[in-house]
């Protein structure tokens, strides 16, 4: 049988001309660039993203199987949004901001073409108005607020380009799509409002992040701390410790609201979080930290032209929050997959290929990104902080790939992972030589405020971790038994900030979160320990007598103990009392 | 019905088909050749001027003459519960000249996407009997676990011994075995079907086979079909599914083929670009299903070209499988069996399914300490060659033994000696405590209390 074109239908409707995997071709489409379409009979998300003529090129969000050549292709002519309003915390969504826990209802299978509202269209709020009629209001001004969860205001905010004075405002139970407010040009305000992904939240001005992001992770926070509205990098290989570094900041990081993207990685994953965060109490609010977080999930089974989504409506989320005075921490695990993705859906489009087949402008999209980090001045005048912390998957473990080299030129704090550490189960296995933070000097003021000696203990440790460095490879010549006994005790000293101080263990129940204060103990236990050790040496002692001192084991477990401050105490006390007999046996 | 007869062009498993109705991408097709022989395939590209199927046979005997048949439908396969026992071809045609599978229903083979929302954390302890497995990288039920291997090295053997010693303590339940065979030796998969039969394993068990000898393309649906059946007897049947793929690398060789064919631009090392994206819509096909009672646990085999772990197809499993365990060429030929290096290798899931209540309380922290103490122990094996054993300190060259007395102590064991996870960690705790206690500082101090030995250690002291 042969069958000419003429069968297909000609009139000038919108059709599908072309079907290749998530990309898709459509004719007289009369779109613009990033106009939403639904395609075909099952209406699936697309987002133009290419347009040739009469011929527009849809990247397609949901999967294209049975998609054919004719079927109709339905312009909704706005680009991709993501809802905002009461509902959003303890949300888990796909990377279209579609919520799961309700896809699940119908099935434990993900199925294409659903469309259900990002935030309920039931569910009513207590809205209490801080406003009142006559006021004039502009964009980013709070009319009121909802007590979102126990511990959070969701604050409802005049949308960025809105301004007026208030015809009417009153508080009571409302709908996300009911007008709590209308202003006197008949605007009516919502406890809901969309914004479009790819475009950053309007702000007043940027300044300088100057606070320190407090992880509770030791390594991060003595010696490459993150700051409030700062960025940083986390690229390994697999197995090294992207994920669990990137939920310990999720879980432990003082931040007001968490946005949790899983990009393009495992489903269990998620569940991971959509299991533990429910149980585990925030130190600093003490409500479940579900409370405070949004989860995204775009798993590396799920439709590859929704990763790109998935970090865009992330980072509006974040922003949302930081208009309304929050610090927000957003985590991407994982960045690359974002950037395969690009390489996808460019490669389809038979682009011209840049390094490693990456598109060129792969370099451009991911600088976009972190630019949307920040901390801010909101336009109502307040101050709020995105801080983003983006995982990045080198393929075979390599730094110099594309994806991490340009990661690196736009993000401020680099915290290398390394295989090595990692099969040594030396976690966090962040290589100390290679990571840097370059909001150091901003952040540090104020902790040596808190801390008298921070600076300089933070200083001591990066000179023993790299004199050690040095001598390892002397040992590598000559063995370790042939070096004076002071570098041997060196030696023994850092292993002592290794073992002790920066390995920390993200599933024991205390060290999983190490408050400040009990870092800066642990860092003087060591010091002084290391202090009087070199006196010993001088003082011809042997580096074996000094290595059998009670204190020094005793130094190890601080970790572990949940009352630290008495346990210092007494670990300070011993040391004292070991040196102390130490010299004293030399007096005799 | 949507049958033509114009084939523009094939090149390789790729046929060009022009002036067709409306069809749909993915859409299953099958081809008739001129002496009537029929072979399958799948949309790849669908626009208003040609076609693109992808065959998934050889394309011999091919032809502009040969009629391509649009069904209208995506891939599915019958599946039933009868077919424990059996075994099948790459595409799922008995081979063991048994009946014809009745179906019990028709079910997609790319699988449907789980939601995380509907997902159980798998947290359920296997025991493989393996000390380098159950001690330090916990097999649980549902995980996704590789073996990273290297050509001529006894994966085989791990895989079979794992597959035969598995239980979960305190359960009598029912367990079900899919094999399937990815283009591996005629030899090598007699030897899996051999011990399969000794042990009664294929009663409940069933066996695809592509074989070295088969076309490559087929490659690309054997495992979705091995996988499509698992999830039946799981979810369906509630069997606890043990899933074995070998070799994945042939699986990613035959899309290597493919991607040349349509003339790609190619990622990483010439293999497509999309190979992670392809490789997930595998290997995530593993868990467990809130409310529902089975489990599909995946245990790939990959041999890793060169023995280079940072080759694409190691590389990417390793980015999404929940861990791996790596067969060491070095162990090997020091005649350790099983040659398991546990450095690199990794369960991704062990912390949930360790621990008091599911194996003991001091599991984690001994695991941790018998890493850092063979690493440290290996590193001065590396030394010591350079440097010389008097070189180094007293402490180091305890270190020094305490590597070797792990190799041939802990890893060591034999082909059938099934251990229990009390002995493992005994074992473990034995060795560990030639170590003086100061230097095991990744335990803390109530777990040492209760499992150091003291004595042990004193011998060793004089
Ligand atoms: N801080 C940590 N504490 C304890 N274990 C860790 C830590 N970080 C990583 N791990 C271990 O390493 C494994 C791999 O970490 P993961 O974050 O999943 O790696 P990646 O995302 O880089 O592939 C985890 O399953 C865990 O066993
Ligand atoms: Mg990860």
């Amino acid at each position: 049988m042969e069958v000419s074109l003429s069968s297909y239908s000609s009139n000038k409707e919108p059709r599908i001309y072309k079907v290749a995997g998530p990309v898709v071709i459509v004719e007289n489409l009369n779109g613009r660039m990033y106009d939403v379409v639904l395609v075909g009979r099952n209406k699936l998300m697309g987002e133009v993203i290419e347009i040739e003529g009469n011929k527009s090129i849809v990247q397609v969000y949901e999967d294209t199987e049975l998609i054919k050549p004719d079927d109709p292709v339905e312009n909704t002519g706005t680009p991709l949004s993501v809802e905002l309003g009461p509902g959003l915390l303890t949300s888990i969504y796909d990377g279209i901001q579609r919520p799961l826990p309700l896809i699940a209802e119908e099935s434990p299978f993900i199925r294409r073409g659903v469309a259900i509202p990002a935030l309920s269209r039931e569910k009513k709020w207590t809205f209490v108005a801080t406003r009142e009629v006559g006021d004039t209001v502009k964009g980013g001004d709070a009319i009121g607020y909802v007590d979102e969860t126990a511990n959070f205001r969701h604050h409802i905010l005049v949308p960025p380009y809105a301004k007026g004075t208030i015809r009417e405002i009153a508080s009571g139970e409302f709908t996300v799509t009911d007008t709590v407010c209308t202003l006197e040009d008949g605007t009516n305000l919502t406890l809901m409002q969309r914004w479009p992904v790819k475009k950053h939240r309007p702000f007043y001005d940027k300044r300088w992040p100057d606070t320190v992001l407090v992880t509770g992770q030791r390594i991060l926070d003595t010696l490459f701390p993150l700051a409030k509205g700062g960025t940083a990098a986390i690229p390994g290989p697999f197995g090294s410790g992207k994920t669990i570094t990137q939920q310990q900041l999720a879980k432990w990081a003082d931040a007001d609201v968490i946005v949790y993207i899983g990009c393009g990685e495992r489903g269990n994953e998620m569940t991971d979080v959509l299991v533990e965060f429910p149980e585990l109490v925030d130190p600093k609010s003490g409500s479940p930290l579900m409370d405070r977080t949004v989860l995204i999930a775009n798993t590396s089974n799920m439709p590859v032209a929704a990763r790109e989504a998935s970090v865009y409506t992330g980072i509006t989320i974040a922003e949302y929050f930081r208009d309304m005075g929050y610090d927000v921490a957003l985590m991407a695990d994982s960045t690359s997959r974002w950037a395969e993705a690009m390489r996808e859906i460019s490669s389809r489009l038979e682009e011209l290929p840049g390094e490693e087949g990456y598109p060129a402008y792969l370099a451009s999209r991911l600088a976009e990104f972190y630019e949307r980090a920040g901390r801010i001045e909101t336009l109502s005048g307040g101050e709020g902080s995105v801080t983003v912390i983006g995982a990045v998957s080198p393929q075979g473990g390599d730094f110099s790939e594309p994806v991490t080299q340009n990661t690196l030129r736009v993000t401020k704090t680099f915290w290398a992972l390394d295989a090595k550490l990692a099969n040594r189960r030396h976690f966090p296995a962040i290589n100390w030589l290679k990571s840097y933070s370059l909001y150091q000097d901003q952040v540090t003021p104020t902790l040596e405020r808190s801390y008298p000696g921070w600076v300089t203990n933070m200083k001591r440790l990066m000179e023993l971790l790299s004199r050690e460095d040095e001598l390892s490879e002397i040992v590598q010549l000559v063995g370790s038994d042939a070096l004076p006994e002071d570098q041997q005790m060196t030696l023994e000293i850092s292993r002592m900030v290794r073992e002790y101080f920066l390995q920390q263990d993200a599933f024991h129940d205390v060290d999983t979160f190490c408050p400040l204060e009990k870092q800066y103990m642990m860092v003087n236990l060591i010091l002084t320990f290391s202090d009087n050790a070199y006196r010993a040496i001088e003082l011809n002692k042997h580096v074996n007598e000094i290595l059998d001192l009670p204190s020094r084991p005793m130094i190890a477990r601080m970790k572990y103990e949940r009352d630290y401050e008495a346990y210092s105490k007494k670990v300070s006390a011993q040391i004292e009392k070991d040196f102390n007999e130490l010299f004293g046996g030399e007096e005799e | 019905m949507k049958e033509y007869k114009t084939i523009n062009k094939i090149a390789g498993p790729l046929l060009f088909v022009e002036k067709t109705e409306p069809v749909g991408y993915k859409e299953f097709v099958t081809v008739t050749l001129s002496n009537g022989e029929t072979k399958r395939g799948q949309v790849l590209e669908t626009s208003k001027d040609y076609v693109i199927v992808q065959v998934f046979e050889d394309t011999q005997g091919i032809d502009k003459q040969t009629y391509v048949h649009f069904s209208g439908e995506i891939i599915q396969m019958p599946v039933s519960g009868k077919m424990l026992g059996r075994v099948l071809s790459g595409i799922g045609t008995p081979l063991d000249g048994g009946r014809k599978i009745i179906p019990e229903d028709k079910r997609d083979i790319q699988g449907e996407v789980i939601n995380p929302y509907s997902r159980t954390l798998p947290d359920e302890f296997i025991q493989t009997g393996i000390s380098t497995i159950d001690g330090m990288n916990t097999l649980v039920r549902g995980q996704k676990l590789p073996l990273f291997s290297g050509s001529g090295l006894p994966h085989n053997e791990i895989a079979l011994q794992i597959a035969r010693q598995a239980t979960v303590t305190g359960e009598e339940e029912s367990f079900a075995v899919v094999f399937c065979a990815i283009g591996i030796t005629q030899e090598e998969a007699k030897q899996f079907i051999n011990e399969f039969e000794r042990t009664g394993a294929l009663q409940r068990g069933v066996v695809f086979l592509n074989l070295a000898s088969d076309p490559s393309i087929e490659r690309i649906i054997t495992p979705r079909m091995a996988l499509t059946t698992a999830e039946f007897l799981a979810f369906d049947y509630g069997y606890h599914v043990l899933t074995i793929l070998t070799d994945m690398t042939n699986y990613c060789e035959a899309l290597l083929e493919i991607g040349a064919a349509r003339e790609e631009v190619p990622g990483r090392r010439g293999y497509p670009g999309y190979l992670y994206t392809d490789l997930a819509s595998i290997y995530e096909r593993a868990g467990l299903i809130k409310d529902k009672s089975g489990s599909v646990t995946q245990l790939p085999i990959l041999t890793m070209p060169g023995d280079d772990k940072t080759h694409p197809v190691p590389d990417l499993s390793g980015y999404i499988t929940e861990g791996q365990i790596f067969v060491s060429r070095n162990l090997y030929r020091k005649n350790v069996y099983p040659p398991i290096d546990v450095l690199p290798s990794l369960s991704r899931l062990m912390n949930s399914g360790i621990g008091k209540g599911k194996t003991r309380a001091d599991h984690k922290a001994l695991s941790d300490q018998l890493y850092a103490g063979y690493a440290e122990g290996l590193d001065l094996r590396g030394l010591a060659t350079i440097v010389g054993k008097d070189a180094l300190t007293s402490r180091d060259q305890r270190l020094l033994l305490f590597a070797d007395t792990f190799e041939k102590r802990f890893v060591m064991q034999g082909r059938d000696e099934n251990r229990s996870i009390e002995t493992t960690l005994e074992l473990g705790w034995d060795i560990l405590s030639t170590l003086p206690e100061d230097e095991l500082t990744r335990i803390p101090g109530d777990i040492l209390e209760a499992h150091y030995r003291r004595e042990t250690a004193e011998d060793e002291g004089d």
